[in-house]
């Protein structure tokens, strides 16, 4: 016990930590696509720009509108980050670690996932504007409709594998094959289909409709100012990187790899499934609310249950034995 | 062309007969929004997210240029317009130029008309790129791939300012333009460069077309959205590459032309849907097409002077006793026009009237028939795509 | 403490550990930060406008609509997860087809009511209203 919870405090800092790193890597990653050099003056490289970020954040004006629910307006914020870092608790680190090893952790991981969109519901119900209203609205539609294909997308490492066990899952993984490369067929577009709904999710470009800063001005963190923001903003990096390390755990075989203890492996791949997202976030435009909605509930779902189906005919087979 | 029935009915659908889903809600879209272009501001009575009446209010960035213009004489003012169409200078400076060069009947040399024809596209190529990164900006977001493709967009815009900087010491308000031609001639070396410039935008377009216009996700947003029809288009006095778009084959370069189009003819290009993907071809085609214009123009730039006698250097110098006069040329976003009556007071230094007719504002028109029906993020891809320009539209 | 739910308490610190730490900081930045609230500040943002009307404006039906079709895809393809992590289970007692199949009449039932919904329209974000 006094083990776990220790882990659960270094799995704190080391998320936090990695997502102030993420932070400046994607800030990096975007000025060099964009043909700019990026953070330079604070640290080495401009390595410790979040923390200059962070500072000059804790120091700015908290204001709370007029019409405004107080509590929930000040609760929200730092829950998105809570609710972020909880699903972190179930990812295996190395063979047979995790802070929580449970039986179920694909839906425990699936459900904080979900868990996630309360307080963005709360950030933009007690804002009291119109604009976070239409972003809280916008994304709790999408999230709830990503949830469908994201749970279909999930189920089939957990039919390829027989178990809701995440480190169950990389340990099947380890000893068969990576469910993102092989069987093909069920394995990669569920991956891809994972992916695409963790950036729904996760309110990623294309899928970033409840920020929206062209239309709704800056959706629910609209009012929100300084450190308030902040942890908005933090939550969906935390958000982000939780979730490509989930994707890389299910897919790509977690800690599994040569040479390198289990740990390193794992970051290299959720680092890889990071950029890949940063990558699409600098490339393409925004979807629109509607054609979210269409491309989750007409093509979406329908591949998530045929995927689902595939999966459980190649389990049939019996060829992954 | 010539329109005999009215085709415009009311745009507003009627809010009392309305019978909404949902509740409705109205949502002031600007003026401090982030993709008004400007500050400009639309009352959206929406249903849900579907917009059942717009209706755009401009005027936040008035500065009374006109009004001013009576105060100033002809030669203080060309600067001063420059600053209504922010994106597109040359045009401003020229139009006015025009009409007063009209009244007082003074003929351009050739060099200095394929001079104004010359700096006029490299202008047009300088907006339509930028407008196509903020039509990116616009879809994408200023935190997506919408930035990327502004900033590469604005890197090829930088190539043109620097030619300017280069030609009249001055990135935006040139002040290029005199009664009677131009101010700077072409510096040596300069023709090489805007070669260099052309070749490198050219090869580089292709990349902003995938990136935009070619790409998946753009198209899906901007095909079958904020459809005009030439008709209403015609109506409402919408030119230049919104009407285009619609159907309608019109160009002043052509139709009407002056300086160099005289003699070199401009292909006009012009698409069929009227829509807001349409818009975006009709202007990357017109960017290429002026490409073309500016390689014939530089490699054919005449001999001799360009202004038939030396630019003014005092600000009373130039007298305009009586009459009136129009002129118009073709700017990135149409007919931008200058309608002056001359004399005011015992001087006649200053015209009694100005007017300018910023094809913006016309574009604007367009907006209260194109939004409804649509969400919001249509809102601001409709806005976007018909390149108003605040500047210009409230002067 | 049920010991059911005795290895979740991990979780339960790990939320504290964030939960203290995201108050410090909100309580440092409360300490640290200006307090200069003025009417207009307090106002809430409506592109520079006085805000008019309620900002808590009920909302379009179709928002509904997306949340019952949630609960019934969402929590019907939960009910899937304990067959999908059994099924090599299953396979070993030789009821595979059998579970196989079970769980594909299932679903199948699932996509009849997408296919139903879809014909339906609901699926329609976009549909005119006033068309």
């Amino acid at each position: 016990m006094i083990f776990a919870a220790s882990l659960a405090a270094a799995v704190v800092i080391v998320v936090l930590s990695a997502t102030a790193l993420a932070l400046w890597y994607e800030r990096k990653l975007a000025a060099r696509m964009q043909t700019r050099i990026g953070p330079q003056f604070v640290g080495p490289i401009g390595l410790f720009q979040p923390v200059a970020d962070l500072l000059k954040l804790v120091q700015k004006e908290e204001i709370v509108p007029m019409g405004a629910d107080r509590v929930l307006f000040a609760l929200a914020p730092p829950l998105t980050v809570i609710f972020a870092l909880a699903a972190a608790a179930f990812v295996p680190l190395w063979p047979g670690v995790a802070v929580v090893r449970s039986d179920v952790g694909v839906l425990l991981v699936i459900g904080f996932g979900g868990l996630a969109m309360v307080p963005v519901w709360m950030a933009g119900w007690a804002s009291f504007n119109k604009y976070a209203l239409l972003g809280a609205m916008r994304a709790v539609a999408q999230s709830i409709s990503y949830g469908v294909p994201l749970v279909l997308a999930a189920m089939v490492p957990v039919i390829l594998a027989g178990t809701m066990d995440l480190d169950g899952i990389t340990q099947f993984q380890a000893t068969h094959h990576w469910f993102g490369l092989w069987p093909i067929i069920p394995g990669l577009p569920a991956f891809i289909l994972f992916l695409l709904a963790m950036l729904a999710e996760s309110n990623r470009i294309p899928f970033d409709i409840p920020e929206a800063e062209s239309e709704l001005v800056a959706g629910v963190t609209t009012e929100y100012t300084g450190m308030q923001f902040g942890f908005v903003y933090l939550a969906e990096y935390v958000h982000t990187v939780v979730g490509a390390a989930i994707g890389s755990v299910m897919f790509l075989g977690g800690w599994d790899g040569p040479f390198a203890p289990g740990l390193h492996w794992l970051l290299l791949k959720t680092l890889c499934l990071f950029t890949f997202i940063y990558w699409i976030r600098w490339t393409l435009v925004r979807l629109r609310a509607d054609q979210l909605m269409t491309l989750c509930w007409k093509w979406l779902v329908p591949a998530g249950l045929g995927l689902v189906f595939l999966s459980a005919a190649w389990n049939q087979t019996g060829w992954s034995r | 062309m010539e329109v005999t029935t009215p085709v415009r009915t009311l745009p507003y659908r009627k809010l009392e007969l309305y019978e909404p889903e949902g509740d409705m809600l109205t949502l002031q879209l600007g003026p401090q929004h982030p993709s008004t272009h400007g500050v400009l501001r639309i009352k959206l009575h929406l249903d849900g997210e579907k917009i059942i009446k717009a209706v755009p209010y401009p005027g936040y960035l008035h500065r009374g240029v006109e009004k001013l213009c009576e105060q100033l004489t002809y030669v203080q003012m060309i600067p001063i317009v420059d600053k209504d169409d922010y994106i597109a200078p040359m045009h401003n400076e020229q139009a006015l130029v025009m009409a007063f060069e009209k009244l007082l009947k003074i003929e351009v040399p050739r060099r200095g008309q394929w001079l104004r024809s010359l700096l006029s596209e490299l202008q047009r190529v300088a907006s339509h790129i930028f407008w196509l990164g903020t039509m990116s900006l616009d879809l994408g977001g200023a935190l997506g791939g919408g930035s990327t493709n502004f900033i590469y967009c604005l890197r090829e815009r930088e190539l043109i300012l620097d030619l300017f900087e280069e030609l009249t010491g001055s990135r935006f308000h040139y002040n290029t333009h005199c009664i009677g031609g131009n101010r700077h001639d072409i510096p040596a070396g300069w023709a090489a460069k805007v070669h260099d410039a052309v070749n490198l935008i050219r090869a580089r377009l292709p990349e902003y077309e995938a990136m935009s216009c070619n790409h998946r996700l753009f198209i899906e947003r901007m095909r079958g959205v904020g459809v005009l029809t030439g008709a209403l288009a015609l109506e409402l006095g919408i030119t230049g590459p919104n009407l285009r778009a619609s159907g309608v084959d019109h160009d002043l370069r052509r139709d009407a032309p002056y300086d160099a189009y005289r003699e070199i003819p401009v292909n006009v290009q012009t698409a069929k849907e009227g829509d807001c993907l349409a818009r975006t071809h009709v202007r990357l085609a017109e960017m290429r097409e002026s490409l073309r214009l500016i390689d014939l123009l530089i490699d054919g730039m005449p001999t001799g002077p360009i202004n038939s006698s030396r630019p003014a250097k005092q600000a009373n110098q130039i007298k305009i006793p009586s009459g009136q006069a129009y002129a118009s040329l073709e700017s990135p976003r149409g007919e931008l026009g200058t309608f002056v009556v001359a004399g005011n007071g015992e001087a006649n230094t200053s015209p009694y009237r100005l007017k300018i007719r910023p094809p913006s504002l016309h574009a604007l028109a367009a907006l209260p028939y194109l939004l409804v029906g649509h969400n919001v993020s249509d809102a601001v891809a409709i806005l976007g795509s018909l390149d108003p320009i605040m500047g210009e539209v409230d002067r | 403490m049920d010991s059911y739910l005795t290895p979740y308490l991990p979780v339960l610190i790990l939320l504290v550990i964030a939960g203290v730490m995201c108050t410090a900081i909100s309580l440092l930045a409360g300490k640290l930060g200006p307090r200069r609230i003025t009417s207009v500040k307090e106002g809430a943002f409506e592109c520079g406008n006085p805000s008019t009307g309620d900002g808590h404006a009920r909302h379009s039906v179709r928002f509904y609509l997306v949340a019952l079709l949630f609960i019934v895809f969402d929590v019907e393809s939960v009910f899937v997860y304990p067959w999908g992590a059994m099924l090599h289970d299953f396979q070993a007692q030789h009821l595979g087809w059998f579970a196989f199949g079970e769980m594909m009449s299932f679903m199948a039932t699932l996509a009849l009511g997408l296919v139903y919904v879809w014909r339906k329209g609901a699926l329609n974000w976009s549909a005119d209203v006033n068309s």
